[in-house]
């Protein structure tokens, strides 16, 4: 019970308006942050916070645990948002007045579904569906959860079923990778010497036949026929959707800087998720994308804090006996020191970003059950907006 | 140099036989901070060793404590020298790809004029998978007895701080399947070749890092089944990073437990001492079940704990320390 404290976990820090208020009518939240640092279970915290507010919301999730796959039912869902029914969320101890619907990304079914959908006809789907470099890569986590994550966001804001959308993003040193993914892929198409290639009677065709260019000479030469036979089928395909890739691109990019949308930083209390979060910052700022909020998670409390130790130690080997109370002196030693390191941490980002609403959220009982997490955090996160049933 | 690859003059103090070794495990575990203290180890006791990170944070330059340019030339892709014997390097996978073409490419100039570098790097950024391969492909070179980059020395052992679990996998599938797609030609080739290097276990260790943790332990898991299934290779080691103290005995918790029921026998903040005690004793309770968890579901797979830091700071101190909780196992 006492780790899942309800003290503020930060004494003294100022009153900030809660999430809710921070994030105003943003129709879409996109949850930043490193591994490791509760992205996942923040940014489904943040969707059950918003739809208690009365929202329809959309939360599109990576790689959840298996537990909270299994507490929200995500195990069982399709490629698309499914709706949590009451019984789902009831652990979370909160009324939702809204609507909460969550789905788990799955890169390949996406990937696929866009080729499907972008394909002008069966004969180019194919082609993709059945090429190598397709088939074996298209499924490995490097760049394709990047791209689908942003694919599905456009997607999901044009349906227009939700008021807000929260995208949990995979975790990321480079915290914009996924973002320029589309438009990594425009790069390469707007390149001259591919356009020439692709342009008339396909890669494909010209590579493995005559290679008269003295580029293609050269890129057979390092790549190899059948590879580049294969890239260029891939590509060449792909080319043949170049224009929707190009207009889901430049549309998912004006998204991205709609002022209904906003970034959320997702961190830890710890130096280098700090570190790398204010990289983040630093980050969106040069794209001119706008950072709503920083989640701070397991921030340990301080205990104790205003004690004074030699009356605390006295009372402690009085009620244990001298050698228990000192392993509990040591106990309550450590602690103070992760306080203070959090704390550190806390202030360093205060400092770092000044005036970026924060939340901290304490290290919660890791026996409480998934979905009664997701409301506690939620609580945290909303205030008092958030009714309790 | 030739010598040196048929005739390692290595002391046999020197963790892990594998000239190669891959650091694996969820975001957040610590995988960079075990890595490097691995690494520490290694030079400590005789090796060159180098470490290969593949986030591009340059972790080891700032735990080090070296001046930013080290930082600055490891992420521009040098080999920069940390300390003796320990050096750090940053994967990128278009450097990778700039390196491959300089040696294959005398006049790589002409290819510019061309613009097939140019398109080569479109190419590499956008094919999937291309830069895990190019990225592996480095890391491969790094370990090679007799170094493919002009000049360069070769390293006795190479720890690679890798990505996430499920980002590690498709960079070690990667020269498998390019090799499969590629059926012929020089990607094909070197696929193949880099690809008996990993799947070697006499070349290549494969290490994963968790926190006691149900998540970070479940991931281990996953990550190994998938390893075994698609690789058709086995973890060399576990090593189980922030386990909690172990300070209180199961009657020490019982005591703890009778002090809070008596009335009015502590003040606030002894009773929140003795609730943090009791959390700990918690908390140390569910790290063994999870290590007792690792041990059950790996029979035989060396397991290394290795202790919580307290630290607010983690420089060289907390690394001389983490390595020397390391050289007791290893």
């Amino acid at each position: 019970m006492s780790r899942a404290g309800s003290a503020d976990p930060v004494g003294g820090a100022p009153r900030e308006p809660s999430l809710g208020e921070t994030l105003g009518e943003r129709r879409i939240c996109v949850c930043v942050g490193a591994g490791g640092v509760g992205k996942t279970t923040s940014a489904a915290a943040l969707a059950v916070g918003l739809a208690a507010e009365g929202r329809r919301v959309a939360l599109v999730t990576i790689d959840p645990s298996r537990r909270l796959a299994g507490a929200l039912g995500l195990s069982e869902l399709g490629n698309e948002p499914q709706r949590l029914t009451a019984e789902q969320l009831a652990p979370a101890g909160i009324e939702i007045c809204g609507e909460l619907w969550a789905m788990v990304l799955d890169p390949k079914r996406t990937f696929d579904e866009l080729i499907t959908r972008l394909a002008p006809d069966e004969r180019t789907r194919e082609r993709v569906f059945a090429n190598h470099i397709y088939r074996e890569i298209s499924n490995a986590v490097g760049g394709s959860h990047e791209f689908t994550a942003v694919a599905k966001l456009y997607e999901l804001d044009r349906d227009g079923s939700y008021d807000a959308i929260v995208l949990d993003t995979p975790p990321s040193h480079n915290a914009l990778d996924f973002l320029r993914a589309p438009q990594r892929l425009m790069q390469f198409f707007d390149a001259p010497a591919l356009r020439l290639l692709l342009a008339p009677a396909g890669f494909g065709a010209r590579v493995v036949g005559h290679a008269a260019a003295p580029v293609l000479a050269l890129l057979r030469r390092l790549v190899g026929v059948d590879l580049l036979a294969e890239i260029a089928l891939f590509f060449g395909a792909v080319g043949g959707l170049i224009g929707g890739f190009r207009e889901r691109a430049s549309a998912v990019e004006a998204l991205l800087h709609d002022p209904a949308t906003t970034f959320v930083l997702v961190s830890s209390a710890e130096r280098e998720p700090i570190r790398e979060t204010v990289a983040f910052a630093g980050a969106l700022r040069d794209s001119g994308l706008p950072l709503g909020a920083v989640i701070v998670n397991r921030v340990h409390e301080p205990i104790a804090a205003t004690a004074d130790p030699r009356a605390l130690a006295a009372t402690l080997g009085e009620a244990l006996g001298a050698r228990l109370g000192r392993l509990v002196e040591e106990c309550l030693g450590d602690a103070r020191r992760l306080a203070e390191r959090d704390q550190l941490g806390i202030e360093r980002l205060r400092s770092e970003l000044p005036g970026i609403p924060e939340t901290l959220v304490p290290q919660f009982d890791p026996g409480t059950g998934e979905v009664a997490l997701l409301g506690a955090v939620a609580r945290r996160m909303f205030g008092e907006a958030v009714q309790l049933p | 140099m030739n010598d040196r690859a048929i005739a390692p003059r290595l002391p046999s103090s020197v963790p892990l036989p594998q000239p190669l070794v891959f650091v694996m495990g969820k975001g957040g575990v610590g995988r960079s901070t075990t890595a490097a203290a691995l690494a520490v180890l290694c030079a400590r006791r005789g090796a060159r060793t180098i470490v290969a990170e593949l986030s591009g944070r340059g972790e080891l330059a700032r735990m080090f404590d070296r001046p930013p340019s080290d930082a600055a030339s490891a992420a521009s892709g040098k080999e920069v020298e940390i300390a003796e014997r320990l050096y750090a390097i940053q994967i990128e996978p278009q450097r990778a790809l700039d390196e491959y073409l300089r040696e294959q490419l005398p006049l790589r100039v002409l290819a510019d004029l061309f613009g097939a570098t140019r398109t080569l790097g479109f190419l590499a950024a956008a094919t999937p998978g291309l830069p895990d391969l190019l990225s592996v492909g480095k890391i491969w070179e790094l370990a090679q007895p007799v170094r493919k980059v002009r000049g360069a020395e070769p390293y006795d052992r190479v720890i690679v701080d890798a990505p996430a679990s499920g980002h590690s996998l498709a960079l070690l599938a990667a020269p498998q399947a390019f090799a499969r797609a590629a059926q012929a030609g020089p990607i094909a080739r070197q696929g193949r070749e880099i690809s008996a290097t990993l799947l070697d276990p006499a070349r290549t260790a494969m290490l994963a890092v968790a926190t006691p943790h149900d998540a970070a332990v479940s991931e281990l898991l996953e990550m190994r089944s998938a390893l075994a299934g698609e690789l058709g290779r086995e973890l060399d080691a576990v090593l189980v990073n922030a386990m909690p103290a172990n300070r209180f005995a199961s009657r020490d918790a019982v005591a703890l437990r009778e002090a809070l029921a008596r009335e009015g026998a502590l003040g606030d903040d002894a009773r929140a001492a003795v609730e943090r005690a009791l959390d700990e004793a918690g908390e140390a309770h569910d790290a063994r079940t999870q290590v007792e968890r690792l041990r059950n579901e790996l029979p035989g797979t060396p397991l290394v704990e290795l202790a919580f830091s307290h630290s607010a700071e983690f420089g060289v101190a907390e690394l001389e320390a983490l390595a020397d909780q390391l050289a007791e196992v290893l």
